[in-house]
């Protein structure tokens, strides 16, 4: 007998049981220290939030240094600036995709490089994302359309307004876009296309009137996921466009606008009241969760709706 | 009766086929007569279905492919770095071996290939619609809800349907891969029939792993084995007095 096999066939079975319940006893600790972190913050901002929202609170805008009044404000302009995001986003998510997967030869040079920007830009930390808004789009693009207008930098687009924030977190959500779009393009079976093919139906022809209509439901996930990752960034936006507050609600995509992320921020670390801000805080909160909470249920349900569709 | 009086319809002339360096086909050269039914038989991977495939450049699709030689159809190489891919698919159309409609009405499903073309007559459409339905024997069982959705149609409907759609588009040839395998005995035997008359309008190709389906259908038949074209014949001949033992061996079950 070989020492090893010995020495296995010693270890009695009592440690082996003890062996085994800490190993599973480890993976149940994991279990619920991740379950519990979740209940826990969860429930903690529905008791405290909860009773303080009400219709004046998400129709009206904040007063009193913020500790009466409202969210309004804070929710239309998260709302205008996600949607706006979308529109932004979405269709340059969905060609990137349907190039990825309809076009490309999938080892060619440009397709990698494309493969990969995808997987940096999603690995790119949101502030980053700001810093590049600045510079990139309310600088360069803004402050050029305004030179070339003839007018002096910052006039109309070169300063942070709503557009640029929204252009900003258009491509931080680029790549939830493409993934998701991928994945719908790619559930729409190869027979179908060859069908169309066969028909005398060119590539574009097939793409346009056979797999976009049947990718619908993966595009919609994709975008709603993106709002709500969009939804709940606030770095990003905080150097192009967000602010403390605002006299009227921005009435068009060149106007600044606040964000119930920002505002969160504003409550938690600017008030000169702590205490009698509070209940404002945790009610925000409430909200914002509301919202990524939903939307992301939302696309989750549209998800599992498709693979299985796919499979059935 | 010879093959010399049949009119030639598709003509290949020593096709290979590769998959990258692998070679799928190896110098087929066969005549395919007008207005007739061509089974191909073979076991599986043996290389019908790829050869089917080339013959509208369905596999223009897969990356990496390539081929060496000619087909020829109408007198014209459809290999040729002239030749329109668009053209040639609506000259040759194709059934396939899973029946799937696209998700739409069954009478768009019909309509698709014309609207590709731009014809959008409402009364023309129509027309062809239920010409192409009736053709495809479908007509009586659904002249009543062409709106619906073809997805609510049984297995051989879709099936017929498919061929509905494919005809629709007024094609000279038809290419089938295994129409039949997923279809219950009754459907299939709707089809075979349906073969039979398509036969006066259209030069059909079909790709069978069944070899009484070609037997019943088919006036010619080719046996495939290993990317070669082994044998090619009036389909009485194969199934009788085959020249080649391994066409032999096949046909009588003891291989594939």
């Amino acid at each position: 007998m070989t020492p090893l096999r010995h020495h296995r066939t010693t270890r009695s079975e009592f440690q082996k049981k003890v062996l085994g319940f800490f190993a599973v006893g480890i993976t149940v600790v994991g279990g619920f220290i991740v379950f519990g972190t979740a209940m826990f913050m969860l429930l903690h901002f529905l008791i405290k939030g909860l009773p303080h929202i009400s219709w004046e609170f998400l129709s009206q805008a904040p007063r009193n240094n913020n500790t009466e009044g409202g969210i309004f404000p804070a929710i239309y302009g998260t709302t205008f600036l996600v949607l706006t995001m979308a529109l932004l986003g979405v269709p340059v998510g969905t060609a990137t995709a349907l190039y990825l997967t309809e076009y490309a030869k999938q080892q060619s040079f440009f397709a990698k490089s494309v493969r990969f920007a995808v997987n940096t830009l999603a690995g790119v930390p949101s502030i980053v994302f700001g810093l590049f808004g600045v510079g990139f789009f309310i600088q360069f693009v803004g402050g050029g359309i305004d030179s070339l207008a003839g007018m002096e930098g910052g006039a109309v687009f070169g300063h942070p307004a709503l557009i640029w924030a929204s252009a900003t977190l258009s491509i931080l959500t680029l790549p939830v876009v493409i993934v998701s779009v991928e994945e719908a393009l790619k559930a729409v079976p190869r027979e179908l296309r060859e069908a169309s093919l066969a028909l005398g139906a060119t590539k574009w022809q097939t793409i346009w009137k056979i797999v976009l209509p049947n990718s619908l439901t993966g595009i919609l996930t994709g975008s709603i996921l993106a709002v709500g990752r969009g939804a709940g960034e606030v770095a990003p936006i905080i150097f192009v466009g967000a602010v403390y507050s605002l006299p009227e609600l921005p009435t068009g995509v060149t106007d600044q606008f606040m964000h119930l992320g920002y505002h969160l921020f504003v409550l938690a670390t600017q008030s000169p009241d702590v205490d009698a801000v509070a209940p404002q805080q945790y009610a925000t909160t409430v909200v914002l969760l509301m919202l990524t909470f939903g939307l992301n249920f939302t696309a989750t349900i549209i998800r599992s709706r498709i693979r299985k569709k796919r499979l059935g | 009766m010879g093959k010399e009086q049949e009119r030639i319809k598709i003509r290949t002339n020593d096709f290979n086929f590769y998959y990258g360096d692998n070679r799928a086909l190896h110098n087929i050269s066969v005549e395919i007569p007008e207005n007739r039914v061509v089974a191909f038989i073979g076991p599986s991977g043996c290389g019908k279905s790829t050869f089917l495939r080339s013959m509208n450049r369905m596999n223009d699709v897969i990356d990496g492919t390539s081929v060496k030689g000619a087909i020829v159809i109408n007198g014209i190489d459809i290999y040729d770095k002239t030749v329109d891919v668009v053209e040639l698919r609506k000259l040759v159309g194709m059934v396939f071996q899973k029946h799937i409609p696209f998700p739409k009405s069954i009478y768009d499903n019909v309509a698709y290939g014309l609207y590709l073309s731009g014809r959008k007559n409402k009364t023309e459409v129509e027309g062809i619609v239920e010409q192409s339905l009736k053709r495809s024997a479908l007509w009586e069982e659904v002249k009543d809800r062409l709106n619906e959705s073809a997805m609510s149609l049984s297995g051989g409907q879709q099936q017929r349907l498919c061929i509905a759609r494919a005809v629709a588009v007024d094609p000279e040839v038809l290419l089938m891969d295994e129409p039949c395998s997923a279809l219950d005995p009754i459907s299939t035997a709707k089809i075979e029939e349906l073969i039979g008359e398509l036969k006066d309008t259209y030069t059909i190709i079909i790709v069978t792993h069944n070899m009484q389906q070609a037997a019943r259908v088919s006036d010619f038949t080719g046996f495939f084995y290993m990317g070669n074209l082994v044998e090619f014949d009036k389909t009485r001949t194969i199934f009788t007095t085959p020249s080649k033992k391994e066409t032999e061996d096949y046909i009588t079950g003891r291989f594939g």
